[in-house]
């Protein structure tokens, strides 16, 4: 039987504000345990929540950019439940009135297919503390420096096809919190992560199949295996006659499987019910309007410019636009060199396989867009070749700030002399004389062979046009 | 000394007739001597209050002396007082030193009043008898045979006793009115919101307002005056100034129109009582005033509306109570679960546990609808009665309590008797208006109350037009013998 995977995401974002949602404390990640709670992140007796507007303004701005409806009035609301790390022994959340209400979300699949994906809602919340069971001694530790940190929590519907949709999602919705600078998107830290909702169902059938939830993922990795994983769990079960039972469960990385947490029986009743120290938000035509104004241009419009103004391709627009930091710097580089395609490659290729290998942000990229700019120039106007100016990137990498200073102390500068060239390729024919022989009997092919011999005789340094073309001319002579 | 009214300390301080530290001492002292037989005082802050007080004869000498300052007060255990034990009249926060003090505390702080210490109360403020305190029963100044009312019973007791000149209660359901009535004094619960909840331990958190009960009018006016005002902390509070309470006090009361809702006065309303109330009604009359009969109409409705809405939100707001990070905890727990249970199992009272269950299952799914929601529009309704009641009438007068003080024990095996207590308070508090209790007269030797239920914001307004009732009687000067 054919089936089809259906997945809805419930995405954390944790909001960048500088403090918690509801108290003063700091939301800053790292400090030692308990050193940014307060005595209402501690919950003591007669404490009282204050909203933070700030977090409001974030999923206001978040809204506006998901084209949702915002609607004029949102409630808070308890959600009851007892774990040492809640100290209030209930979340202030958002149950039937959220902050933001029905928007979508496109994504571009690995065929170049667009996709609009609806978005139920998006609401504010506080995050719990953290428990830790390591180090006590049988006893459990408790750090309330995350509880009160405010989190958005962004609703898709139940309309992810694949693991791989999901993913691009995921993807596309980490870029636009970033691009909002709502988020810093750090998912190691937990500041971007998700549970997913997995079900399957016969090719054809309207009816949802029973859903599993899985918690708590927080790498683009983790998500795509523990989606295909918790599938292939299903279709293997309901194929051996079995039923697929509405649970929670946990993704463990190490063994590559989902596993039960608890079943529906064991779901808690969170008694929602609004929570009577907060009034409810009020969102003025005036606010949004002002938040609209702060507004950046979006990853998709980004694309779009791209493609318009640099000629780019759909993939390569694409790519550029869908972390913020890198489209702004490839734009300085594109438009200071002029060559929009050069500086596309030179960014997803040289300078991505860098920050990759060194796993940092570009933000921390020690080869500023400036630079670069004055390196792809270089190129240009045949200084360099494409190929010398990979080494001279590499010197740039590793702390040296100065192009042309690196081209003069090297002596990289390109060969442009044709006699000299001239001089050189005569030498590789008069010490290859059998491969000349072959090549002026048919053997085109060797044509690369004398390329390179040329070029490793100029340490690189010849122009390549003039080597290709002065090579024909005596070969063919 | 301690029958002068706090205008007349105030004169005796600022002319040197007496200090602060020895008025301080002398309700100190009366502390000592009568509150054994009382039970009102949980906790004498004696030190702080002494302290307190010397600097208060530092500023009444150099000239930076308030109105209120030197005179001291008592709080109610339930404000979160800094270095102090805050338990709540329970088990559960009997090791609570709390770490900051809450807005009503600071505020009387500054204004210059030595805290003599914390006066006890039913457990998290569940309870119209003070019967459901872990510390034990508070006895009725008047009769010690008799309950003071509650919850705010401990703050009652002391100031109807004298051992302190006034104090501060909270209201969540007729908490300061009804045992205001009990004791024979004048109580006032103002509008939501006209007082911060910072610091004030949470029972119903939609409902809870802090007052205060001291012997007059104008007594209350002086001190509500300082604990009133907007918050940045309570997101519930209002923002909206605070008028002097005392300057609107001797405004003349001819043309007040006072409404009397005919189901204030129904057959549940013990004869003596109503009797207590009809004098009074006449006494507005002889002052110009004209009485209109009016309709609550769903006044039946206040009691059962409350007791699903109050404790949903108890159930709540008493789950930070788990063991984990202050108060009592169990010994030697399994487990978790074991930890929950038994530390909330062994520290909660009887009263509280069955309020918790009971909004546990108003808010459980399946039942949310049915209750709370339905809870819900029942206040609106109420809320919409007193909208129109005032659109005809200044002021909505009845009685406090439909009865007078009961013998300690009499309904605590009955709690829907024990919750008809407040059949007049409760739907004050569903609306959030400002209500008070004056003393009105005496039913076989005991205090009866008269209701004034004001509309939002007219606080200033019913303490004035009590302040004129109290130019006429002396009711609110009777003090019980025992303690005179």
């Amino acid at each position: 039987m054919a089936w089809e995977t259906v997945i809805g995401l419930e995405i954390h974002a944790q909001l960048a504000t500088r403090s918690k949602i509801f108290s003063g404390a700091s939301t800053a990640y790292g400090a030692a345990p308990n050193t940014q709670a307060c005595a209402v992140d501690l919950a003591l007796p007669g404490v009282l929540p204050v909203l933070n507007r700030e977090a409001v303004r974030m999923a206001v701005k978040f809204g506006l950019a998901l084209d949702a409806d915002i609607p004029q009035r949102s409630v808070f609301a308890r959600k009851n439940y007892f774990y040492p790390d809640l100290p209030q022994g209930y979340q202030i959340s958002q149950f039937d009135q959220p902050i933001v209400a029905r928007g979508h979300l496109d994504i571009t699949l690995e065929n170049g297919e667009t996709r609009q994906i609806g978005v139920t809602r998006a609401h504010l919340e506080q995050d719990a503390g953290k428990s830790l069971h390591e180090d006590f001694h049988g006893l459990t530790g408790i750090d309330l420096n995350r509880a009160g940190t405010p989190l958005l929590e962004i609703v898709s519907e139940p309309e992810l096809r694949s693991a791989k949709e999901a993913v691009a999602y995921m993807k596309k919705m980490h870029a636009l919190v970033q691009y909002l600078e709502i988020c810093d998107g750090n998912m190691a830290e937990g500041s971007f992560r998700c549970d997913a909702n997995v079900s399957v169902r016969p090719v054809g059938q309207v009816e949802f199949g029973t859903r599993a939830e899985i918690k708590n993922l927080n790498s683009f990795r983790f998500i795509e295996r523990a989606i295909n994983y918790e599938v292939e769990r299903q279709i293997d079960l309901i194929e051996a006659g079995g039923e697929v039972v509405q649970e929670t469960r946990l993704y463990d990385p190490d063994k590559g499987e989902t596993r039960s947490m608890r079943s529906k029986e064991e779901a808690n009743d969170y008694r929602y019910f609004p929570c009577p120290d907060l009034l409810p938000v009020e969102i003025s035509t005036a606010l949004l309007d002002e938040v609209r104004q702060t507004l950046p241009e979006l990853p998709d419009e980004k694309k779009q410019r791209f493609m318009a103004e640099f000629s780019l391709s759909e993939k390569d627009a694409t790519e550029l636009s869908a972390n913020r930091e890198i489209a702004e710097y490839f734009e300085v580089v594109a438009q200071g060199c002029g060559e929009a395609k050069m500086a596309a490659n030179w960014v997803m290729g040289e300078l991505s396989a860098h920050l990759n290998k060194a796993d940092i942000p570009i933000a921390e990229c020690p080869v500023s867009a400036k630079t670069l700019t004055v390196l792809i120039q270089r190129i240009t106007d045949k200084t360099i070749s494409g190929k010398i100016a990979k080494d001279v990137f590499v010197e740039l990498w590793s702390g040296e700030s100065d192009v042309d200073a690196i081209i003069d102390s090297k002596g990289l500068k390109q060969i442009t002399d044709s006699s000299a060239i001239e001089a050189m390729i005569a030498e590789v024919l008069e010490n290859n004389p059998s491969q000349v022989e072959q090549f002026r009997a048919g053997k085109e092919k060797l044509m690369g062979f004398f390329v390179g011999q040329v070029m490793k005789a100029s340490k690189g340094k010849a122009n390549p046009g003039q080597v290709n073309e002065i090579l024909r001319r005596l070969l063919n002579s | 000394m301690h029958n002068k009214s706090l205008a007349e300390l105030s004169a005796s301080l600022q002319s040197g007739e007496i200090s602060s530290v020895e008025l301080t001492q002398h309700f100190l002292e009366r502390i000592k001597r009568h509150d054994s037989a009382l039970n009102s005082f949980v906790t004498v802050t004696e030190e702080q209050a002494l302290s307190a007080a010397r600097q208060a004869d530092q500023l009444i000498a150099t000239g930076q002396a308030g109105q209120l300052t030197g005179i001291p007060i008592a709080q109610k255990d339930i404000f979160c007082t800094e270095g102090i034990r805050t338990a709540c009249g329970s088990k559960m926060l009997d090791n609570f030193i709390s770490p900051y003090s809450a807005t009503v505390v600071e505020k009387l702080d500054t204004a210059g009043m030595p805290l003599l210490g914390k006066l006890n109360m039913d457990e998290f403020a569940m309870g119209s008898s003070n019967e459901t305190s872990f510390y034990g029963p508070v006895k009725n100044p008047w009769d010690l045979e008799r309950v003071p009312g509650g919850s705010s019973g401990g703050s009652a007791a002391a100031v109807a006793a004298r051992l302190a000149p006034i104090a501060t209660g909270t209201d969540t359901g007729g908490s300061i009115r009804q045992p205001a009535s009990l004791c024979g004094l004048t109580g006032i619960k103002p509008t939501y919101g006209r007082v911060s909840r910072w610091g004030m331990i949470a029972f119903a958190s939609s409902l809870d307002q802090a007052g205060v009960l001291g012997h007059s009018a104008a007594d209350c006016a002086l001190v509500l005056g300082a604990m009133a005002g907007f918050d940045a902390k309570d997101s519930t509070s209002i923002d909206r100034e605070t008028p002097d309470y005392s300057a609107s006090l001797s405004t003349p009361l001819e043309g007040l129109k006072i409404g009397l809702p005919k189901e204030y006065f129904d057959e549940g309303l013990d004869s003596g009582v109503g009797k207590v109330v009809d004098t009074a009604i006449e006494r507005y009359r002889t002052l110009g005033a004209e009485v209109i009969e009016i309709s609550l109409p769903n006044t039946h409705l206040a009691v059962p509306a409350y007791y699903v809405i109050a404790p949903a939100e108890c159930s709540s707001n008493l789950s930070r109570f788990d063991g984990v990070r202050y108060g009592y905890r169990c010994k030697d727990p399994k487990d978790l679960t074991d930890m929950y249970e038994r530390s909330r199992g062994e520290a909660f009272g009887a009263e509280v546990k069955n309020r918790i269950m009971i909004g546990t299952y108003a808010l459980s799914a399946g039942y949310y609808d049915a209750y709370y929601l339905k809870a819900q529009k029942v206040r609106r309704l109420i809320s919409d009665d007193f909208k129109r009641a005032f659109e005809q009438v200044d002021v909505i007068m009845g009685p406090t309590s439909p009865v007078t003080a009961f013998k300690i024990g009499e309904k605590a095996d009955d709690p829907i008797s024990m919750y008809l207590s407040d059949i007049y308070t409760i739907a004050v508090n569903l609306a959030g208006l400002p209500g008070m209790s004056i003393p009105a007269g005496l039913v076989e030797g005991l205090p009866a109350g008269l209701q004034l239920i004001g509309n939002a914001f007219e606080e200033g307004k019913l303490l004035n037009i009590a302040h004129q009732f109290q130019q006429v009687t002396d009711w609110h000067l009777q003090s019980p013998a025992a303690f005179a």
